[in-house]
């Protein structure tokens, strides 16, 4: 019973839901863009679009979103990304028509 | 235009000055303001074609720019001609490129806007006629601009490549270019025909004197680790560099013959844990509160006062998030602080003799920037993620007004044109 519970309390949580993309892409368009510029091409930040994260996977960099990157200004976003989104955002980084 | 050639390897020992012949071509770009026997009717002429557009534009003669301002629209490169008075935008001006993070500086007689695009773009619009009149791509990534004391030349800072390019703001020849070999920030007008700016790798602070007939470099070492954003005031004396590499801020008085960088708020930080910084804060000219500076902290929920005569910390008071911009109104009895993702539905209010926030509101989604009306009796703020701008009388609080706009980040009215460092 507990373990129903659980599963079902689980399953209505939003980690458990498809990431949202639109609120997703927003996001890396306006708030990382806020330092990686809105085209993404860089700033204070680098340029973040596919062409520049040629040395990247998927996996190690829905890390460096989640964990950032210390001694430079970029965050660490697990406070407000789940793995699931940090993991979507990689894609679109990395599947992104460079622009 | 004079290219000044790059004179500062990134090792270089300290250089004084450059060498541009042709300095400056006033003969001609400059005959408009040389009083020859041409020059009456050439004013004749101009006053007619101002008249003329002014009477296109508006529909209704001359048009007063004293309470006109422009509103960034960054997703769009738009710009919205809006009028304090009229709480309403007038007019829409397109075809900026990509405008995120970028700012204005305006023309002697507020008549024209100098726009600063990130993506490198220095645009020159007319605020009269709503449209563009002049513009240049001079750089790959820049951050962000100043006009001189004069009004005649604008300087733009940087990132790629790294350094400051300065135009004439007649024609936006370029006049001259001081590479860096680092990313330039905290780019301001001190008097004089004069800019400061600092250097994130280099840890640095440059002032460019382009009051002679060639650009004279005072190189300011020792600011500290990555400096990224600075604040002059209002007087152009006490330059102000936020730092994201230590526990401290840099000061120096421009007023001294060589100044020396002096650490405000050493330590402010010290064992405390680092908080993430998802947005980095904005230091401006009108952090100046009565006597003391507020500053928003990095890293922390803070806002810092700091004596502005002795440069000792005077005060901390604890806000919502991590802050963007920390404004005093223009009267100084008020500060006005938006926050960081993800905070940035917010405004807190802080009173400066108190130091307690006095009132919080959340305008709505993505508050990006404040602006003040120049004396201080309404406030504008940029709601993002709303689609609108949102006017706020700052006695009662109460809401005036709003404005719809497209992804609106910066507000900038005219009467910025009157003062030094904004």
């Amino acid at each position: 019973m507990n373990r129903a519970l659980v599963i079902l309390a689980l399953a209505a949580a939003p980690a458990w839901a498809e990431p949202d993309a639109a609120a997703l892409e927003r996001l890396v368009l306006q708030d990382c863009g806020s330092c990686h510029g809105l085209t993404l091409k860089g700033g204070l930040g680098p340029d973040i679009r596919s062409g520049a994260l040629g040395h990247y996977d998927s996996d190690s960099l829905a890390r460096v979103i989640l964990d950032g990157i210390p001694g430079t200004p970029m965050p660490p976003w697990h406070p407000l990304l789940s793995e699931a989104e940090a993991r979507w955002i990689a894609v679109y980084l990395l599947e992104r028509d460079p622009g | 235009m004079t290219r000044i050639t790059r004179l500062f390897g990134g090792a270089a020992p300290v250089a004084q000055s450059a060498t541009p012949p042709e300095y400056f071509p006033q003969e001609e770009t400059r005959a408009g303001r040389l009083h020859g026997p041409n020059t009456h009717l050439r004013h004749l002429l101009g006053a007619v074609v101002f008249v003329i557009c002014g009477a296109l534009a508006s529909g209704a003669g001359a048009q007063a720019t004293g309470d006109l301002g422009l509103v960034v629209e960054r997703a769009s490169g738009s710009l919205l001609v809006v009028d304090q008075s009229e709480r309403a935008r007038i007019g829409r001006i397109e075809g900026l490129g990509d405008l995120s993070h970028a700012s204005i500086v305006y023309s002697p007689d507020a008549r024209f806007g100098f726009v600063f695009g990130r993506d490198g773009g220095l645009t020159k619009v007319d605020i009269i006629a709503q449209e563009i009149v002049g513009r240049v791509m001079q750089a790959g990534n820049s951050i962000g601009g100043a006009i001189s004391d004069d009004g005649r030349y604008v300087a733009v800072s940087n990132y790629e490549p790294g350094g400051v390019r300065v135009f004439d703001a007649d024609t936006l020849d370029m006049v001259a270019d001081i590479p860096t070999g680092s990313k330039a920030i905290g780019l301001v007008d001190i008097p004089g025909t004069r800019f400061v700016f600092s250097l994130w790798d280099a840890g640095e602070t440059w002032i460019a004197d382009l009051s002679g007939d060639r650009p004279e470099i005072t190189r300011i070492t020792g600011m500290g680790t990555n400096p990224y954003d600075a604040l002059v005031t209002g007087d152009g004396r006490t330059y102000i560099a936020g730092l994201f590499g230590e526990d401290h801020l840099s000061a120096l008085d421009l007023w001294q013959d060589d100044p020396k960088p002096r650490a405000v708020l050493p330590g402010y930080a010290k064992g405390r844990e680092g908080l993430p910084v998802y947005k980095m804060p904005h230091l401006e000219g009108w952090a100046l509160a009565g006597h003391e500076f507020a500053l928003p902290a990095l890293g922390q929920h803070e806002v810092l006062w700091v004596d502005a005569r002795s440069l000792a910390e005077s005060g901390r008071t604890a806000v919502h998030g991590q802050p963007v911009f920390a404004i005093a109104r223009p009267d100084g009895r008020h500060v006005w602080v938006n926050f960081a993702h993800p905070r940035n539905d917010t405004i807190q209010v802080i009173d400066s003799l108190s130091k307690q926030v006095i009132h919080e509101f959340k305008p709505g989604p993505g508050v990006l920037h404040m602006e003040f009306t120049p004396r201080g009796r309404e406030v504008w703020l940029s709601v993002r993620d709303a689609g609108k701008v949102m006017i706020y009388d700052t006695q009662s609080f109460e809401k005036l007004g709003e404005i719809e706009a497209d992804s609106p980040s910066g507000i900038f009215f005219t009467a910025r044109a009157h003062k030094t460092g904004l």
